[in-house]
């Protein structure tokens, strides 16, 4: 019964988004607005001896200024967003999260001292000039190594190193297996952190209703049900005063599911105490210092293989790096270690991390949170076993699959949700053969490639394959209403920032109730219309939001069939609902609207049986008991030009298996978008900083991010393995385009130019220093 | 990222501006197509007291031919410059450069006038007016005068206009016989400010022998950087593959002085140039070749 369910249809959300009529954080405008702006800091790493705003408040058009010390007992560091799984023994962990303001000292650059208010946010930023703040400078660390050495400055004082965690994760043994092993296959890997470069910055409205004693709080966050529950908690304030809105956001891509950053804390604080209403927006150079970032790990890792190229184990001991603080817990490095199995088998296993605090940027979890990492390690490794081994690098993976049959299959290590790291379904073989076939593997092999080197132009091939853990608990939930009208309302409390949620949520409402998409009315991240569940994160809107939708239009259905069954005297079960009419299967003319329907649910006048729930309604929730496990591969073919070292991306191949799909077009969007910033961390974007902790390109003139013309038309295709662990079979998509690019890259350049590559991102700059050291040993 | 406050004139003809100019010097800036100063000033690091608002005095803004020059008004767009079949007749070198200068909305507000006077040394359009020979004409309430484009760029962002005058004219010397011009650059994506980037000129004589050349770079130094020695090195020269590679590691290992960038070591802009150099003498010869032939 799905008539909606699997069709590629325009997105509801998409005329009101192209007409500029969604509202965002920063549309948001109030009557009296105050506006807020930052005074950061300029040192990496710094005491702070003593902070003058007395200029600053003298200025005509300022409000206030304000310190940590003018917050109060409201000052406090911010929650331990993840803790580390209880469920893993071997580890060590020191919980040090951000502050709203800074107190003694500033460990970051961009970590804000002092919040101004003021009439406009030109005058605002004129008054951070006028802020005097006496920093006594204190040794930086931004090199991931240098922070554990012994004499390293440390950046929370009360630890005895840099050193924020560390965990060990190891099934069967993998010593052994290296004693076995044909050949080992030993790097250093070194995977650079990159900012999510989302459209839209942050932002936060605040205002404070006197009257009504009420909190909105509008905020450009993936979790407004938990913003809500925190502020309250903070405020001193019941959580029926506080609304969180999430409106439409411009791209949340992680970083906006981490809380509270210092803005969510101190806005709706502002708001109460001036009892005005208060408002800021994150500029793009803000952006490059506040939004939290990812990335950078450096890996020691070692694969250990047979002759015929069969895994014997993996170790991998790595490096993460955590910023200043780690609110967020262990989850990038946990999705690190969770991918470095890859969907292989992979009997032996050794993996250590240590995260590191540095004076740089916190970082959580962005697109691919951390499985970029793992995909590259196993990826890479494979691709110098394969060589070594002389091996074809497909089929160095094909021999190392998990097999269809032996799903669901248990990874025995711990992932980032606390439970056992299981596949739940899978079958990988053909994906890649449908890869291979696509990007005319053979034949670029055979022919292509031997013929472009005869003309002296360099083209290179790869193919890799990942996998991305989605759709993971605890849980989310919907309610779905038959309106008079004979319309559907849905509200759920995720936030939504692109996917499309407005359609295909709405196909899934549509083929249970009977109405078309459009007639489906989403809220998504009110929490005056939905005050539970989790956020979007971690690909599992889809799935956990979906099912969640799901079993209540379910619900929903059978109250509408139950309805009409006693209007239409006849068996629910004899009924069916078209186009918003229930009708008598056998006698379409016996029928009646779900508006009507609706109407007679609830009676304005008369006795209703006791216990009679009004309305066509439900509330439902769904969550599972593990992630649903999506994968694919990728495969590219790629010239570089020898003498500029430019890229020119001939073709691109995504196959993809996320389950059953909900809308293929919204999925093809994901995708997209997935691979574009996939290419952008593979091949543009960097982060400069120099060893004083400050960022030298903190702006798009020198952060490249690729644009329309650096991305490829993408050739997709899907094949669809169910997930067996909820109702609908879907798998999340949002991270997946991103996952496999860094490795994709890394193979394509070698086999273009014959090196070796085991960083990323390369750059045209970083091609030069390889060729010119692969010349030198020549 | 909001400017520091700052003063907004319009200013009701030249006259007025340039008394404008007069009274504030420095501090009053002219507002052309605002692509390089209003980021500067929504970072703050541009910080002027007063705007001169140029954009409304339609007298600054044209182009023709006269005399064997381009004449081109100080606020004429790039775009303009790009689409208008005046300039691809009689200077196709400016013609093919602007598409290389960042991207079509910005080439809309960008102005040449405001572009030159930003003297950016990783800029296109310095280079060429260098390479070509172009004239400034300033001009200030006290009067004009005439600048060669070769002593009009005297580092990053610094020129030899005065603080009262304004840039009003630029002119570019049209294509001549049996002369052949390129540009070629590499940017990390199009658009972007280049890693190297070279102007070649190069004139035959009635023998097809080279009897003048010019290569200058952009990104090479503080302002357009020529290489006058490899360029004599092709004198008398055909445009030889031999020539020319030695003309290219002439200019590109021993005559430019590239700092070095986040996108590009000093080494690799060094290579870059020898490469793209060797591409625009190529084109440049072939170029001055054809021109043998009957102008069109």
């Amino acid at each position: 019964m799905s008539t909606y369910f699997g069709k590629r249809i325009p997105r509801n959300e998409d005329p009101r988004l192209l007409t500029g009529q969604a509202l965002f954080v920063d549309d948001v405008q109030l009557p009296d607005l105050a506006h807020v702006a930052f005074y950061r800091s300029p040192y990496a790493h710094a005491r702070i001896l003593s902070i003058d705003v007395s200029a600053a408040l003298a200025r005509p058009g300022v409000i206030g200024c304000y310190t940590a010390q003018d917050l109060g007992d409201y000052w406090s560091p911010g929650p331990l967003l993840v803790s580390p799984p209880p469920t893993i023994e071997r580890k060590i962990f020191h919980q040090r999260t951000q502050v709203p303001l800074a107190k003694d000292k500033v460990r970051h650059v961009g970590e804000p001292v002092v919040m101004v208010v003021a009439e406009s946010r030109y005058i605002a930023e004129d008054a951070l000039d006028d802020i005097w703040v006496d920093f006594e400078p204190l040794g930086v660390v931004v090199d991931l190594e240098q922070a554990l050495q012994t004499d390293a400055p440390l950046i929370h004082e009360d630890l005895p190193s840099n050193m924020g965690a560390q965990v060990i994760q190891e099934k069967g043994n993998y010593e052994t297996a290296k004693a076995q092993a044909a050949v080992i296959i030993a790097r250093r890997i070194v995977y650079d952190r990159g900012p999510s470069v989302a459209m839209e910055n942050r932002g936060v409205v605040a205002q404070w209703d006197s009257r009504t004693q009420r909190l909105t709080v509008w905020d450009s966050t993936q979790a407004p049900v938990f913003i809500r529950g925190g502020l309250a908690a903070m405020l001193g304030l019941s959580e029926s005063q506080v609304r969180v809105v999430a409106p439409f956001i411009g791209g949340g891509f992680g970083p906006k599911i981490m809380m509270f950053y210092p803005e969510e804390v101190l806005l709706p604080w502002l708001a109460i105490r001036l009892k005005r209403p208060v408002k800021w927006i994150e500029d793009r150079q803000e952006n490059f210092y506040a939004t939290t970032q990812e990335r950078s790990q450096i890996h020691h890792c070692e694969l250990a293989l047979t002759q015929d190229g069969k895994i014997l184990g993996l170790r991998d001991e790595f490096l993460h790096d955590g910023g200043a603080y780690m609110p967020y817990g262990l989850t990038v490095p946990l999705n690190s270690q969770a991918n470095s199995l890859g969907g292989y088998i992979i009997p032996n296993y050794y993996s250590e991390f240590k995260a590191v605090f540095t004076n740089r940027t916190i970082v959580t979890p962005y697109r691919g949170a951390g499985r970029q990492h793992g995909t590259f390690v196993i990826e890479r490794l494979l691709d110098h076993a394969a060589r070594e081994l002389g091996i074809d690098k497909a089929e160095i993976r094909r021999r190392n699959f998990i097999q269809p049959e032996q799903f669901p299959f248990n990874n025995e290590i711990i992932f980032q949700d606390f439970a056992p790291l299981m596949f739940d379904s899978g079958n990988y073989e053909p994906v890649l053969d449908k890869a291979l076939e696509m990007i005319e593997y053979e034949r670029f092999y055979r022919e292509i490639q031997p013929q472009a080197r005869a003309e002296g132009r360099k083209l290179g091939l790869g193919v890799v394959f990942y996998i991305e853990g989605t759709g993971i608990g605890p849980y989310e939930g919907a309610r779905v209403q038959v309106e008079a009208s004979g319309k559907v309302s849905v509200a759920t409390g995720i936030g939504t920032q692109g996917q499309g949620h407005f359609t295909s949520f709405a196909q899934i409402v549509a083929d249970q109730v009977g109405v078309r998409p459009q007639d489906v009315m989403m809220v998504t991240g009110d929490t005056d219309q939905f005050h539970w569940g989790a956020g979007t994160f971690a690909s599992r809107g889809a799935v956990v939001a979906g099912n969640a939708i799901h079993a209540a239009a379910q619900d929903v259905r059978q109250k509408i069939l139950h309805h009409a069954g006693e209007v239409l005297e006849a068996a629910p079960d004899a009924l069916e609902i078209v186009a918003g009419q229930v009708r008598v299967q056998s006698d379409p003319t016996r029928s009646i609207s779900l508006g009507k329907l609706a109407q007679r649910a609830n009676p304005m006048r008369g006795a209703v049986e006791p216990g009679t729930v009004p309305g066509l309604e439900s509330t439902n929730y769904f969550g599972p008991r593990y992630g649903a496990t999506a994968f694919g591969a990728h495969a590219m073919i790629v010239e570089v030009d020898e003498a500029t070292l430019q890229l020119k991306i001939h073709k691109y191949v995504v196959v993809h298996d996320c389950g059953k799909v909900i809308n293929p077009l919204i999925l093809d969007g994901q995708i997209h978008g997935g691979v574009a910033q996939g290419i952008g961390n593979a091949f543009y974007e960097q982060l400069h900083m120099d060893e004083n902790g400050q960022l030298l390109n903190a702006s798009f003139m020198d952060f490249l991010i690729p644009t329309a013309l650096d991305v490829p038309h993408l050739e997709m295709a899907h094949t669809e393995t169910p997930s067996p662990l909820n109702p609908l079979g879907v798998k999340g998509a949002g991270e997946a385009g991103a996952i496999p690019v860094g490795a994709l890259f890394a193979q394509a350049l070698e086999d273009a130019l014959g090196l070796e590559i085991n960083e990323i991102p390369i750059s045209p700059q970083k091609l030069f220093e390889l060729t010119a050291t692969a010349e030198a040993l020549a | 990222m909001k400017p520091a406050a700052f003063e907004y004139i319009i200013p009701e003809s030249l006259d007025h501006l340039l008394q404008i100019k007069a009274e504030h010097g420095d501090e009053a800036k002219p507002l052309a197509g605002g692509q390089s100063l209003i980021p500067a000033m929504n970072f703050r690091m541009a910080r002027p007291s007063l705007l001169v608002d140029l954009n409304r005095l339609p007298e600054l803004a044209w182009l023709h031919v006269k005399d064997g020059e381009l004449q081109v008004g100080t606020m004429t767009r790039m775009a303009e410059l790009q689409h208008n079949p005046t300039v691809a007749a009689h200077v196709p070198l400016i013609a093919e450069t602007v598409p290389h200068i960042a991207h079509p909305q910005i080439r809309n507000r960008g102005s040449v006038g405001g572009n030159l006077a930003h003297a950016d040394p990783a800029s296109e359009l310095p280079v060429v007016a260098v390479a070509l020979g172009a004239r400034f004409r300033a001009i200030s309430a006290s009067g004009e005068r005439w600048i060669p484009a070769h002593e009009f760029f005297l580092g990053t962002f610094t020129t030899s206009l005065q603080p009262q005058e304004i840039l009003l004219e630029v002119t570019f010397p049209t294509r001549q016989d049996r002369t052949g011009y390129a540009f070629a650059e590499v940017a990390r994506r199009h658009g972007d400010y280049a890693m190297a980037g070279v102007v070649a000129v190069v004139s035959l004589n009635a023998q097809g022998q080279c009897d003048s050349a010019q290569l200058v770079y952009l990104n090479a130094g503080d302002s357009p950087t020529p290489a006058v020695t490899a360029a004599a090195m092709l004198i008398g020269n055909s445009g030889t593959p031999a020539a020319i590679t030695a003309a290219a590691q002439h200019a590109s290992m021993e005559e430019i002085a590239p700092y070095g960038n986040l996108h590009a070591s000093t080494e690799f802009q060094r290579h870059l140039a020898r490469h793209l150099t060797q591409q625009a003498l190529k084109t440049a010869f072939e170029r001055a070749r054809a021109e043998f032939l009957p102008h069109p």
